[in-house]
């Protein structure tokens, strides 16, 4: 906590009563972070465990063996690698026109005054709550219509419809929150309106464009139901995807399932863990304030 | 949605830019015109092409006439038994889940608040189940909870017995319990981090000065701390409400809305209808019905907030 925090505090504590309230803090924190891991541990721990410890009761926590079987079995499965790099392309994709388009957007609502600016805004935010899943069918028509149905163009395009109401949400908010002074500054200088938001809003916006991407990324390299619909050539799959055909195609392979299941986890953790500075500060500024 | 930022723009824009008027007055228009174009496009028609679906005995093979039924499907949707087991679930979840996560989700967060070893580590920690698939995740909870080789019941079977072991996913309650602490596992993080930022975000000393006047306890957080957190609060509560009546994956990959649908969500059902059964006009009607509901609760989940923001 800041410092005059510390000095505002009346009475400093006893240390060995603090260190033991401390602990008391401390204790429930890592028992809920072990919870947060165990599922996860268990995951990687099954990966690497034979098939015969899969299936029987005997599945050991660490592993006494440890195989990599399962990891070249799921690796050269069908077409791993070229989901792997599917779900990539559909993820960076989705992630680069969300954000182009909701910037903009969220431009045009944080500093324009324009007839019907609100109303639009909270009809914008209302459709959110219209499930996706809903809306696979119709989409499914339009993109058959667009020749994109089975294409991982059509999967980007409607990925990023998908998340503009939250995304402009969130960047209208962090938007508004930035003082006008400098703007007005660089107006009086002979920047243009777009130049404005290129050179100074999005730089300091760069927080909240932080969480959308983390989002965006997620939410495509995760999205199951409509790439489920929309994917009937094998090389157009994705991860999600190819990791429930392990399922049916062969009456669940459980070792290269949670193999696959690790590979596929990996990147948004490092994507999480490369971006996590600015997330909490993007998310709780845009969306609250 | 903070009125400073509003009057300030007013002043600006009929400020020192010597730019025509007509053009000033386009060019809000013109930069929110690709964004909303765009959604209008791929999310806005879909919604209204469906509703036109949901008149139709829809045929999707072309060529292969699809009957206008009018509103016979609106009556079929009326008359479901299973409509009804579906909203009963996705209700129940949504009351389950929802709560379970902001309290959980606040109570690490106010441990986490302050000082603490490690305190990054845990942060990420707690928040890395967030991150993971949906996917992933629903497999890893079924194989969890497998009846036969699960870790669940060999630690049952181990404590208590062979006989104590549980079919999990078979049945309609053990079902939706693992369902239930398979979202809540996920969400906690989310939560967390909203509540952490917010009660950072209390001025110094404001929690103090209670704490001198005598606040402790449930007071000082009946008070003092949840009016401070008021928004966050409002916002985590409307968020999670949204994500709950959209819950799918698990269910569809751990019970297929089984045994008997009696585990089905409103969104499983719907899906299921189309492309498990291919009756997609049916399925347009579920979901014209669903997607008209959930937009006018959401329009008044706004307006409350905006009412309680602007007070």
């Amino acid at each position: 906590m800041s410092g005059a925090d510390a000095i505002l505090r009346p009475t400093r504590a006893y240390r060995p009563a603090r260190t033991a309230r401390t602990v008391a803090r401390l204790l429930p924190v890592v028992l809920f972070a072990l919870v947060s891991l165990f599922p996860l541990a268990y995951m990687v721990s099954l990966s690497f465990q034979p098939l015969g410890n899969i299936l029987t009761v005997s599945a050991e926590i660490v592993p006494r063996h440890p195989t990599l079987a399962n990891y070249t079995g799921a690796w050269q499965s069908n077409d791993f690698a070229q989901y792997f790099a599917n779900s990539a392309l559909v993820g960076v994709g989705t992630v680069i026109g969300t954000l182009v388009l909701s910037s903009l957007t969220a431009y045009g609502f944080a500093r324009y005054e324009f007839r019907g600016r609100e109303p639009l805004f909270y009809a914008l935010l209302a459709s959110l709550a219209v499930p996706s899943v809903v809306l696979i069918l119709p989409q499914y028509l339009l993109m058959k219509d667009l020749h994109l149905v089975d294409s991982l163009l059509g999967l980007i395009l409607l990925y990023i419809s998908t998340n503009l109401p939250f995304s402009i949400f969130l960047l209208r908010g962090f938007f508004e929150g930035i003082p006008t002074e400098l703007e007005d500054a660089m107006r009086v200088d002979g920047v243009s309106e777009l130049g404005i938001l290129w050179r100074l809003i999005l730089p300091l916006a760069a927080p909240a464009l932080g969480a959308v991407a983390i989002f965006t990324f997620n939410g495509a390299w995760d999205e199951f139901p409509l790439a489920f619909t929309m994917i009937n050539t094998p090389g157009n799959r994705t991860l999600p995807i190819a990791i429930a055909l392990f399922q049916q195609a062969h009456t669940t392979a459980w070792g290269p399932l949670f193999a696959a299941s690790v590979i596929a986890t990996v990147p948004t953790v490092i994507v999480f863990v490369v971006a996590q500075r600015w997330f909490q500060e993007g998310i709780s500024v845009g969306a609250i304030q | 949605m903070t009125d400073a930022g509003v009057s300030l723009t007013r002043e600006r824009v009929s400020g020192h830019r010597e730019a025509p008027a007509r053009r000033r007055r386009l060019f809000p228009y013109l930069i929110i015109m690709p964004g909303l174009a765009y959604y209008a496009l791929f999310t806005i028609y879909p919604i209204v092409s469906q509703f036109r679906i949901s008149f139709y005995d829809w045929n999707i093979v072309p060529g292969v006439v699809s009957p206008f039924v009018g509103l016979s499907q609106y009556a079929q949707v009326l008359g479901d038994a299973v409509v009804l087991v579906a909203l009963r679930n996705t209700a129940l979840y949504t009351v389950v889940t929802v709560p379970a996560q902001i309290v959980l989700g606040l109570g690490v967060a106010s441990l986490l608040n302050g000082r603490l070893p490690g305190r990054a580590i845990w942060r990420t920690l707690i928040f890395i189940p967030v991150i993971t698939s949906w996917v992933v995740v629903s497999y890893v909870f079924a194989d969890l909870f497998n009846s036969q080789a699960g870790l669940v019941n060999s630690v049952l079977a181990g404590l208590f017995g062979p006989n104590f072991t549980v079919d999990w996913l078979q049945n309609t309650w053990t079902g939706m319990l693992v369902i239930w602490i398979l979202a809540v596992w996920k969400g906690i993080g989310w939560s967390m981090i909203l509540f952490l930022a917010a009660l950072e975000s209390i001025t110094p000393g404001v929690v103090d000065a209670a704490r001198v006047d005598g606040a402790h306890g449930l007071r000082l957080w009946r008070h003092i701390i949840l009016p401070e957190i008021q928004p966050t609060m409002t916002f985590v509560l409307v968020m999670l409400i949204i994500g709950a009546v959209q819950a799918f994956i698990p269910v569809y990959l751990m019970t297929q809305g089984g045994p008997d649908n009696s585990t089905q969500l409103l969104l499983t059902y719907t899906y299921q209808q189309a492309f498990s059964f291919f009756d997609f006009g049916y399925a347009a009607a579920l979901a014209s019905v669903l997607a008209v509901a959930l937009f006018w609760v959401s329009i008044g989940q706004y307006r409350i907030l905006r009412a309680r923001n602007a007070a």
